[in-house]
């Protein structure tokens, strides 16, 4: 069913990043090609779709931005876009690459690189809001193929998509899994994480890692504080807070906090 | 009207005879067993499923299993979730619309459940609570909830008596345990003894699945023998400060221990999820992507979340203070204007599966003292 005489443009595209959400886009699988009966894919390297310079009315970019390319490609992009979409951890919070923004990374290019001269890297990693205005953000390490269809689903029907925001936990309840923390002593992120995975690693018997960003309303003092009732030293805590999403304001603050008190214990 | 018969003795190698007896009658049986270091309700078709010889153990944020090494089935106390899930499922579908080739759309109901269940394992608390439900899904000044109900019409109970409590334990305090009473609304109820159980049914249709058993009536040495595992039950280390706290609460919506209690919560939901009687539910649409069909999902929300107080654009319990004080007086003071008594039956969850172990029972003793002083507790 055609609800466009015109399909909507779009465009898939990929700064510093490991693919890992255009895969994401690729598990569609046959939904992919009612997708592309809807939308005319204009760009989307992964699935073999080249056109980086296409206006379109939809824009994912999947990445953060790290080079001085990337500074400038991400400006182009905004303009050339009706809406643009920051997809997964690195486009949304500068990803696991923004560990980098905490040390010195001049430092590591001179000392790893036998030419350092070639690289022309960026001392950081940030989010696309860090540089443009974005429409939406769909977090997630990598996003799951159900934040995908419903967004364009619902920007298509001329509505924005519900973003989930509310805690892990109330999924991981929902499907009906034992809770890893009260029954195990396994660390868990899942009470300050946003769902959007369908609480997937509680579901396996393993702590939530966080990877799809602070939920609303967190409250990470208290989580670290039971992080600390169960034995955690300060640095174990802060690297729970300093993984996917440490560049998430809300994670950044509190694994800081304990990363220093972690030195201090030292 | 429910009759009770006086009790009978079941022997232990004979549970199976009850179980195939509801499996003849199409009654699929749900059943405690271990799952992921905790006691579930999961189907079953044999005793050699259920949980032999394990023992619970609790403190706020905690909840390990232990074997004791005997061969009862039921000593533990409290499972993950009690019946709720079951009845009010976590998501289902409430409708479905679809698009003719004309685009006019066409809405169908999803077939009501026809499942016949069984559960085995709930305790006084649970049944409590499970009539709370009844109240509030089944309620005639609303129209009934047609998934519940269907569901619930089918639900044969079998109770088992508490033989202990665990450490967050305080049914005897609201009233609800821990033994349970022939109007509780189980169909049999059973208390385990070492060589078998002394049973009792209330309904028709448990007598219906006991009689061809041809049980004995049980000894006074059985029934003494049931009567003192029941009150190690009563030895219970919580409770709540009062069984109407009502005026107390709506007189303290300014006390600064809501602020306290704000500040280690972490607003996540797991002591609704976990109630036995929280009933808040959201409701979305869920598209095909092609815009052909579109599913009316209904799932457990939460006071906890801002979609609960989400009205014209404004959130009205933006923070934790303003939502763990919703749950508390809505819980145990609004629930007495709207259904005439407390809504907690003392299960304890909310204190075991709380992550950062926020104990309800502490909280409402320091509200419930004049003043408004605060504890650090």
């Amino acid at each position: 069913m055609k609800i466009h005489h015109t399909k909507p443009a779009v465009a898939v595209h990929k700064f510093t990043s490991c693919d890992g959400c255009q895969l994401a886009i690729l598990n569609l699988g046959e939904a992919l090609l009612t997708l592309a009966e809807l939308v005319d894919i204009k760009h989307f390297a992964e699935a073999g779709v080249l056109d980086e310079a296409a206006e379109v009315d939809i824009a994912f970019i999947e990445g953060s931005i790290s080079t001085p390319r990337e500074m400038e490609q991400v400006k182009k992009i905004r303009e050339q876009s009706r809406y643009l979409i920051a997809m997964g951890a690195c486009a949304t919070s500068g990803g696991i690459q923004a560990l980098r923004n905490m040390s010195d990374g001049q430092g590591w290019i001179d000392a790893i690189y036998a030419s350092p001269e070639h690289i022309k890297s960026l001392t950081t990693a940030t989010p696309l809001s860090d540089h443009v205005r974005i429409d939406l953000e769909l977090w997630g390490c990598p996003i799951n193929s159900l934040q995908i269809s419903s967004t364009i689903r619902a920007l298509l029907f001329g509505v924005l998509p519900e973003i989930e925001q509310s805690k892990v936990c109330l999924e991981c309840k929902r499907h009906q899994s034992v809770c890893v923390m009260v029954s195990r002593g396994e660390p868990c992120m899942g009470p300050v994480t946003s769902t959007g995975c369908g609480a997937l690693c509680p579901q396996f018997g393993r702590g939530c890692y966080a990877c799809y960003g602070p939920a609303e309303n967190p409250n990470p003092n208290a989580l670290a504080n039971r992080f600390e009732g169960l034995g955690m030293t300060a640095d174990e805590i802060s690297r729970n807070f300093l993984f996917i999403n440490n560049n998430a304001p809300v994670f950044h603050a509190i694994g800081q906090k304990y990363r220093n008190k972690g030195r201090t214990d030292e | 009207m429910t009759h009770t018969l006086p009790p009978h003795f079941l022997p232990r190698d004979q549970l199976q005879q009850l179980f195939d007896n509801l499996q003849r009658s199409g009654h699929q049986i749900y059943g405690p067993q271990v799952r992921d270091g905790a006691i579930v309700y999961a189907p079953l078709k044999s005793t050699s499923a259920l949980p032999q010889g394990v023992e619970d153990h609790h403190a706020p944020a905690s909840y390990r299993l232990i074997n004791n090494g005997s061969e009862h089935w039921f000593d533990w106390v409290s499972t993950a979730q009690g019946v709720k899930p079951l009845l009010f499922r976590p998501r289902e579908t409430l409708w479905r619309a679809t698009r003719d080739t004309t685009g006019a759309p066409h809405f169908e109901d999803p077939a009501n459940s026809t499942e016949k269940l069984a559960i085995i394992g709930l305790r006084a608390c649970d049944l409590a609570a499970l009539r709370l439900q009844d109240r509030h899904f089944l309620s005639v000044n609303h129209s009934p909830d047609p998934f519940y109900a269907a569901r619930r019409q089918h639900l044969f109970i079998i109770a088992i008596n508490c033989t202990r409590a665990v450490e967050s334990c305080f049914c005897s305090s609201t009233g609800d345990g821990p033994r349970c009473d022939p109007t509780a609304g189980f169909d049999i109820a059973m208390t385990e003894l070492d060589s078998g159980f002394v049973i009792t049914s209330a309904t028709p249709q448990g007598r219906q699945v006991t009689k061809p058993l041809t049980l004995r009536s049980a000894s006074k040495a059985e029934c003494d023998e049931a009567a003192q595992h029941e009150a190690n039950a009563t030895r219970q280390v919580r409770a709540v400060p009062s069984q109407n706290m009502r005026d107390t609460l709506f007189n303290a919506l300014d006390h600064p221990q809501w602020d306290k209690i704000a500040s280690r919560c972490l607003s996540c939901g797991n002591c609704t999820s976990v109630c036995p009687s929280c009933f808040c539910y959201s409701e979305q649409s869920e598209a095909e992507l092609d815009g052909s069909s579109s599913e009316q999902q209904r799932e457990w929300d939460s006071c906890f979340t801002p979609g609960h107080s989400y009205m014209h654009g404004i959130t009205l319990r933006h923070d934790t203070r303003l939502r763990y004080r919703q749950w508390l007086t809505h819980k145990f003071a609004g629930w007495h204007d709207q259904y005439g008594r407390s809504g907690c039956t003392g299960c304890g969850r909310c204190i075991t599966w709380c992550p950062p172990g926020i104990d309800l029972t502490a909280e409402l003793a320091i509200l419930n003292r004049a003043g408004g002083e605060t504890d650090d507790g």
